[in-house]
């Protein structure tokens, strides 16, 4: 069965505060390397059947509409089997 | 004067919701998620507590759910509409308000009596309080950062449509100190302290007269019934 992953990711100029609390984990640990931490969503859709422009299209407009909110975050690949199907995300 | 309460899976504060209409001087009218059936009710409440777990987003399940087509469709014709906590998270979901919400600022569940402004007391959930009320209600929530862009947050608060505000302390980051927010036409409230928690002597917040005394919610209740008398 094919896989849909599409990834949303919070907008660069949100405060994460999830991606805070890590680095400065990171920080205390003294990994003073890593500078910065933000962190997503991954999906990962499986479908019945092969992936037509249909499904994709249909998967394009859920990652809009209910994986992501628009407001705060960014929809920023939709990968078929591993293979980009990326159109104009954002 | 009926006023339904949605229950979703996870909603914490329906039965309190209910009882905060029933005590306002109107009658409660419980509803169900899963259904597409608002059994004409004349006002919603969207109560608060964690629908399907937060899981997702706060209020983003909610917001898909089958009974949200009608009360999208009812609030785009002037039904009055209140969401609580949760309930304003899924009115935002549902873009019937503009913003969002995030996790709090600091990270952390917060639970306080919180002391709010009423900035319009022109909506339908409002129009019994005094301009420029300041009132006491509980807080508790853990996504309560209410987010915009510049943009938005300008025309929100151009237009009137800050409805209460944060004073004194700001709980959980919100932008502006909003603490809650209507839809263009005023129809449409959605706060995230709970007024439903204050709506009887005896069990509300502490007040300087008196311990649990606070009643400062009851007013958005007996709003929307006047707002309906007025139709």
């Amino acid at each position: 069965m094919p896989t849909i992953v599409v990834e949303v990711m919070p907008k660069a100029e949100l405060l994460d505060p999830q991606g805070k609390a890590v680095a400065a984990s990171l920080a205390r640990l003294g990994k003073t390397q890593f500078t910065g931490v933000r962190i997503g969503k991954r999906f990962e859709v499986t479908v019945d059947g092969p992936v037509d422009d249909a499904t994709l299209a249909e998967i394009r407009e859920l990652a809009v509409d209910m994986f992501s909110n628009s407001v705060i975050e960014d929809v920023v690949e939709i990968t078929v089997d591993g293979v980009s199907a990326d159109e104009d995300l954002r | 004067m009926r006023v339904g309460v949605i229950t979703f899976p996870g909603s914490l504060d329906d039965r309190d919701a209910q009882r905060a209409v029933r005590l306002a001087g109107a009658t409660p009218v419980a509803l169900w998620h899963g259904e597409h059936d608002l059994q004409g009710v004349d006002a919603i409440v969207l109560p608060g507590g964690f629908s399907y777990g937060d899981y997702l987003r706060a209020g983003a399940i909610a917001s898909h759910a089958p009974i949200m087509a009608e009360v999208i469709d009812a609030a785009n014709k002037g039904v009055p509409v209140l969401g609580i906590c949760n309930g304003f998270q899924m009115l935002a979901e549902a873009r019937l308000i503009p913003g969002a919400h995030t996790r709090n600022a600091h990270q952390q569940f917060i639970r306080r009596d919180q002391k709010l402004r009423v900035e319009n007391t022109d909506t339908a959930w409002t129009n019994e309080y005094s301009a420029g009320a300041e009132i006491i209600i509980p807080l508790k929530n853990a996504d309560g950062r209410y987010i915009a862009d510049a943009e938005t947050i300008k025309r929100v608060e151009g237009e009137g449509q800050v409805v209460f505000r944060y004073v004194d302390v700001n709980p959980n980051g919100s932008m502006n100190d909003i603490a809650g927010v209507s839809n263009e036409r005023g129809n449409v409230v959605g706060l995230m302290p709970h007024p439903e928690h204050a709506v009887e002597a005896g069990f509300g917040p502490d007040t300087a007269l008196a311990m649990s005394s606070g009643t400062d919610g009851l007013a958005i209740f007996t709003s929307a019934i006047r707002a309906l008398a007025a139709v």
